[in-house]
């Protein structure tokens, strides 16, 4: 297990960390969420021991860790940019771990066989990372982070710098490479769909705050805050109250505590339909049908049309505090 | 930008003439008149008791230079690039003094401090040591004047590369040391090297700095330019010349040494 403990980090007058604290269970998948400075990069960087904290402390596996520097915590790190070694191929990036640790030939051989295999980069080892595509380096830097059998793996953005349709795949990909080696991870992204496909557990960050944490389906339908629901998917207001656009009903009859509103505009996204609204003080309205519903209300620009809010039963109304 | 065709083409044999001007013809001269009396001539000039010990010493002088100029300077870029300290915009300053100044001033700051009646000269002179008008002066005034050739070329080769890797070395357990000699230290080989080359071009081409501290004394402390000066104002032009052609010949080697130094495949 990882326990971070009251962190606290600056830097100059950026407050980076501002009293955090978390647990990530032994095996489990964290992603750490939040927009950029948010501090969940530099969380990840304390967790690692590439960042000192100012206040706090750090524990894996049971040990206080604070002191300890990053080349004796038992951590993989994997960057956002690869951090290729370029003067050396491929099999050399992943033997680096086991090299300097002084192991027998035969051994690291084995093992960087093994882990090459496991990323798929069997055919690739006499190649220098210039010759691979942005996949292959990071699958090349998580091969050379496992190599060392860490206790924990950190990724810093990973699929960051990664095209659209590679980020979609190796997302993936790293889901059934956890399942199989299990090895405890800690994801940082600011990509709330990576976090929710990726992950078991997410922290949402905020201005170097935790504003909550819990499973991705929890924070989805009983987000803590209007950062939090805003900040795992689309939101549409509707006077003082937060709502998911895919929550909210349209008919063509009025009815009890339905608003009146004037559609601007029908927009088709294949099996999703988005209608925009406005509503009768002007307020823009967003609402998400799927393509059945939208056909059979016959839904067209200049029609009026009746919102109603989401049943009592519906999680995902939060009321503004401001 | 487009060019009209004829203003490119003059605009290029304006430059091309520039160049032959002021560096092929006097250096093409130089090899004409070495070369006229046939080489016999020549091997005698350069095979002379005096002209051997100029060569031997201006070696020497690079062998000791350049190496503790190569090690200083991989140190100081990294402090510079790397390091977090007090006065850093200082030494990036004060880096490029020797490029600033005149070597012969720089000859006679040496001479100021190290001399007989310098500040440290009386002290290292009760001690047995001369420094000026003897080799260790002349070394001091190379070291100083190649100072910054090795820092300004590893410079900008450690901040493009930057330290990611040598935080990647660390996650994955490597010390210090094992960081810099199998991370930063092959990432940096070719900008160390340039340094190397123009460092030892520049040691072996000094003249001003060496000139004020050495004394000029024949057959001890003339080196391969200092011998030039001596010959040419001794009125023994082809004895100047053929000097003069071992140098620029061991100029020609070393520019050719770096050009085939240059990364084959760029790897970034």
């Amino acid at each position: 297990m990882i326990a971070v403990n009251d962190v606290t980090k600056r830097f100059g007058d950026f407050q980076a960390l501002d009293g955090v604290s978390i647990r990530v269970e032994d095996g489990s998948l964290t992603a750490l969420l939040g927009p950029s400075g948010s501090g969940k990069s530099t969380l990840l960087r304390v967790i690692a021991g590439l960042e000192a904290p100012d206040e706090g402390t750090v524990e894996i596996a049971g040990r206080d860790a604070t002191a300890v520097p990053a080349q004796k915590r038992g951590i993989g790190f994997v960057f956002q940019h690869y951090a290729a070694f370029k003067h050396m191929t491929v099999r050399e990036n992943v033997a680096f771990g086991l090299r300097v640790r002084k192991r027998p030939k035969a051994e690291i051989a084995a093992k960087v066989s093994e882990l090459l295999r496991i990323v798929g980069l069997d055919g690739y080892q006499s190649r220098y990372p210039a010759q691979l595509s942005g996949g292959q380096r990071q699958r090349m830097a998580l091969a050379r982070a496992l190599a060392v059998e860490p206790e924990v793996l950190l990724l810093d953005e990973p699929f960051g710098a990664l095209d659209a349709n590679v980020r979609a795949e190796l997302r993936e990909w790293l889901r059934r490479l956890h399942d199989e080696v299990r090895v405890t991870t800690v994801l940082v992204t600011h990509d709330q769909e990576e976090a929710m496909e990726v992950a078991d557990r997410i922290v949402v960050l905020n201005h170097g705050r935790v504003e909550q944490e819990g499973a991705p389906r929890e924070l989805y339908e009983r987000p803590a805050n209007p950062f939090v629901m805003g900040f795992l998917g689309p939101v549409s207001r509707l006077g003082d109250t937060l709502v998911r656009p895919h929550d909210l009903r349209v008919h063509t009859e009025p009815r009890d505590g339905a608003l009146e509103a004037q559609i601007a505009r029908v927009v088709h996204l294949g099996f999703e339909v988005r209608v925009e609204l406005e509503l009768d003080g002007g307020e823009p309205l967003s609402v998400q049908l799927t393509r059945d519903e939208a056909a059979e209300l016959e839904l067209g620009a200049g029609d009026i049309v009746w919102v109603a809010r989401p049943g009592v039963g519906d999680a995902s109304v939060r009321t503004l505090a401001a | 930008m487009v060019v009209d065709r004829r203003a490119r083409i003059g605009l290029r044999v304006l430059a091309l003439a520039y160049l032959a001007a002021l560096l092929l013809v006097p250096v093409g001269v130089v090899f004409y008149r070495t070369f006229e009396h046939g080489l016999g001539t020549v091997w005698e000039s350069i095979t002379t008791p005096a002209a051997i010990h100029a060569f031997w010493l201006t070696v020497r002088i690079a062998l000791i230079a350049v190496p503790l100029n190569t090690v200083l300077g991989v140190v100081t870029a990294l402090a510079l690039v790397r390091g977090r300290f007090r006065g850093k915009a200082v030494l990036h300053a004060v880096i490029d003094l020797p490029f600033a100044i005149s070597p012969v001033v720089i000859g006679l700051a040496l001479v100021l401090v190290y001399g007989r009646t310098g500040w440290f000269g009386g002290w290292l002179a009760d001690h047995g040591v001369q420094v000026i008008f003897a080799v260790p002066g002349m070394v001091l005034a190379t070291i100083f004047v190649c100072l910054p050739f090795v820092v300004r070329e590893v410079e900008p080769v450690l901040r493009e590369v930057g330290d990611e890797q040598e935080q990647a070395a660390a996650t994955l357990g490597a010390s210090r040391w094992q960081t810099f000699a199998r991370v930063t230290l092959p990432a940096i080989r070719y900008g160390i090297a340039y340094g190397v080359v123009l460092s030892t071009a520049r040691a072996i081409g000094e003249f001003g700095a060496v000139s004020v501290v050495s004394g000029k004394i024949a057959g001890q402390t003339d080196t391969l330019t200092l011998l030039v000066e001596n010959r040419f104002q001794n009125f023994d032009v082809a004895g100047a010349y053929a000097a003069s052609a071992l140098l620029a010949l061991i100029a020609l080697l070393t520019l050719l040494v770096m050009t085939g130094l240059r990364p084959r495949r760029d790897q970034s």
